[in-house]
């Protein structure tokens, strides 16, 4: 089962590295994996996708935990929460399909953040369903370059799934 | 005042309380050897490896229990130490090892002895630090100590740029130190601890599996409580040796690969495992599948990552061995009150009859030295009161079997990573820590010839080590599995008369060589050595075909073990009845 795991860290030098380290070193997939500052800027949070079972998973978790440089590990999957990614999408549509182009991004709620005589560069936000639509939509008007941050995730308020 | 970063290393080392280090100088450490050339306090023990340096501040560690230290130069000095960083890692030994590295300014670019040690070392540290920045050194000195001694220990790196150990600062010592994302769990859930007390109550076949976090959290007086109260019968792993007396009467010695015969079986068997700061390797449960099929299993560790990472665990219990099972012992001597003789009494009997049916033993009449035979004659001669340290492979499951441990931290052996090349130097490490205990390294050909050079090591800095080569011309281990399984093809194992004169070699570096080739020469060799105030290596011309009993063989169930093929007894002609 895929796991959306957001986890905590000191924001020092080499600690993307102890992370990546420990999901190759042990076997774990990852994903994605997205990095940032959080508000406090001496902690990063890290936003990792990874797959396995129920065992793995929980043996990633607590692998995780267990390195130095780690505050805070959450597996958000066992949350409500959440989840968002960003792609950008240039398009090179022959001159019908253009106005089908601009329609679908207004459709997904999408922006069109550069153009030229022959692309559209499409900026979607949303979460892997959406993504995937919108995706799936384009790639026959003839996708030229598809770039994504990674997914990251945040846990809705007050509410908890009862165990 | 400043003072320069070597002097704050070395003041940081003292206020930690380190007397004794193992190192080796070199270009980019130069200014932190030149402050010990006057150093009183602190003594630094020149090995002729790095790899040396570090397997003896293991041995060190794990003799005395405080944090191993190791100091050596950047480039190959450093990456000569990963090897013996590792053991320390998979054994959960505290080090610090510090490296000396190239100046800040030219990291990365290359320089001469250069290597990313905080890079390499990263999967086989508990953590490591670069520093920057001489004001940061006194605190990341407390830091390192912190991490590497406290929860699940290990070894720390400290990598110590050029210009670190020339810059200035003040020097502050910090009295405590708090690290807001490490807090290791020592305390257990008294829920759970009362659940586990009530279990072992109502089992009437439990076991304790007794690991290395018994010795290294200090718990071997509590685990004998509970034993002698509940009256379970106490196995081991490799690495809990030591944990819980060989001699007991509850101890039914190692399980695993080469346990006893009735250690396995009561594993099988078993309807309750009490496993204890263990963390189920490979080669203490065989075939996983097939692992203790009747049994529950209550699982004490410090490292959650140990619970639920290779068998199914009924009641997990996070925190330190010996705290857990003090009040473990608490909650059953108030509340769980059982006539414990009486409700063991079937157990019991069943594994004394397992004990009676396949006993530890081997062939007593041979007229060949058997390897056992020496191993139980050290055994006799020291009445168990050596620290034994091990090479890796036959020597150290002979070792393992055939000594019985008593007394924790008096059995040094690299179990998880099964480093070859590490007795000598561990031994030597002991020997600096306890110069009156007789401290003996039970080794191989093989073996010894992979950290032999230390050797000169004990002779100057007069640390008396006693080695006991089991020497059988063969990697010896190695060629026990080629002759079970893959139809005796000796493929590079065979060292025949390439295995130097290890008389010679002692000599030569102004030790005391002794051999002995007869069986009758055995306890002489060993009596003489052991009355020898100098390092011996003693040559035991051991049979070359003795193997390692009983075995498992790999993939296999823990009871499915192998035994020494039986001598078949001359048939009796039966008299023709008329």
């Amino acid at each position: 089962m895929r796991h959306t795991i957001s986890v905590l860290v000191e924001n020092k030098f080499g600690v993307l590295s102890r992370i990546s380290g420990l999901f190759s070193g042990r076997g774990y997939n990852i994903e994605s994996l997205s990095v940032g500052e959080t508000i406090d800027q001496k902690v990063s949070v890290m936003t990792i996708v990874t797959t396995g079972d129920d065992w793995i998973v929980e043996q990633i978790t607590k692998q995780l935990n267990k390195l130095i440089d780690v505050i805070k590990v959450v597996d958000m999957t066992e949350l409500d929460h959440v989840e968002r990614e960003m792609v950008l999408i240039k398009v090179s549509p022959r001159q019908e399909d253009k106005a089908e182009v601009l329609r679908l991004a207004e459709i997904f709620r999408g922006r069109v953040v550069d153009s030229s005589t022959k692309t559209y560069t499409i900026e979607i936000t949303g979460d892997e369903k959406k993504i995937a639509a919108i995706v799936e939509l384009l790639r026959p008007m003839g996708i030229k370059e598809f770039v994504r941050t990674g997914k990251i995730a945040i846990a809705r308020e007050g509410i908890k799934k009862p165990q | 005042m400043k003072i320069s970063g070597s002097e704050i290393l070395l003041e940081s080392l003292k206020k930690e309380g380190v007397r004794h280090m193992f190192g080796y100088p070199g270009g980019v450490v130069l200014n932190i050897f030149d402050l010990l050339h006057d150093e009183k306090d602190l003594q630094l023990i020149l090995t002729r490896h790095e790899q040396g340096a570090v397997h003896a501040a293991d041995g060190y560690a794990r003799a005395t229990g405080k944090a191993g230290v190791a100091l050596v130069t950047s480039g190959p000095g450093a990456t000569n130490t990963v090897t013996g960083i590792a053991t320390a890692a998979m054994d959960s030994i505290p080090l610090v090892v510090i490296t000396g590295q190239v100046p800040t300014m030219l990291i990365g670019n290359d320089a001469f002895q250069e290597a990313d040690i905080v890079g390499i070392t990263r999967p086989c540290t508990k953590y490591n630090f670069l520093v920057k920045d001489v004001n940061d050194l006194a605190l990341t000195m407390k830091e390192a100590f912190h991490i590497a001694s406290t929860g699940r220990p290990g070894p720390v790196l400290i990598d110590l740029p050029k210009d670190v150990t020339t810059g200035k600062a003040e020097f502050h010592w910090p009295d405590s130190v708090k690290i807001r994302s490490y807090n290791p769990t020592y305390e257990g859930n008294k829920y759970m601890i009362t659940q586990a007390a009530h279990m072992i109550a109502k089992a009437k076949k439990p076991l304790i599996i007794a690991g290395g976090g018994v010795i290294s959290s200090g718990a071997a007086k509590e685990l004998t409580e509970l034993a002698e109260m509940t009256q379970v019968p106490v196995t081991m792993t490799m690495m809990g040796l030591g944990g819980f007396p060989g001699t007991h009467k509850l101890s039914l010695g190692m399980l695993g690969m080469h346990g006893t015969y009735y250690a396995n079986k009561a594993v099988q068997d078993s309807d309750l495992l009490i496993a204890i700061g263990m963390r189920f390797d490979d080669r203490v449960t065989g075939k996983i599948d097939a692992f203790a099929p009747h049994a529950k299993i209550i699982h004490i560790d410090i490292d959650p990552t140990s619970i639920r990472k290779n068998v199914r665990v009924d009641i997990p219990i996070v925190g330190d061995v010996n705290r857990v099972l003090t009040v473990m012992n608490k909650v059953i001597r108030e509340e769980v009150k059982e006539p414990w003789e009486e409700v063991r009494k079937a157990w019991a009997k069943q594994i004394s009859a397992w004990k009676k049916e396949r006993p530890m033993t081997y062939d007593h009449e041979a007229d060949v030295i058997k390897p056992q035979y020496v191993v139980e004659k050290i055994f006799e001669l020291t009445k168990g009161d050596a620290i034994i340290a091990t090479e890796v492979g036959q020597n150290q499951m002979w070792a393992a079997q055939f000594y019985q441990y008593d007394k924790p931290r008096t059995w040094l052996s690299s179990g998880g990573l099964g480093t070859m090349g590490y007795g000598l130097p561990a031994a030597i490490g002991a020997q600096l820590a306890f110069p009156n205990k007789l401290v003996i390294d039970i080794a191989g050909d093989g073996s010894i010839q992979m950290n032999i050079q230390e050797l000169a090591t004990a002779v100057i800095n007069k640390l008396p080590v006693k080695v006991a080569i089991l020497n059988n011309r063969f990697l010896g281990m190695v060629r026990q599995w080629q002759e079970l399984f893959y139809q005796e093809r000796y493929s590079h194992t065979r060292l025949d008369e390439s295995v130097p004169d290890f008389v010679k070699i002692a000599e030569a570096y102004n030790a005391v060589g002794l051999r002995a080739t007869k069986k009758s020469e055995v306890v002489p060799v060993l009596k003489e050595a052991f009355s020898i105030k100098r390092p011996v290596f003693m040559d035991f011309m051991i049979d070359w075909q003795e193997k390692v009993y009983p075995m498992v063989p790999a993939g296999a169930a823990i009871d499915n073990m192998l035994f020494p093929e039986e001598k078949k007894k001359p048939e009796k002609k039966l008299r023709a009845v008329k």
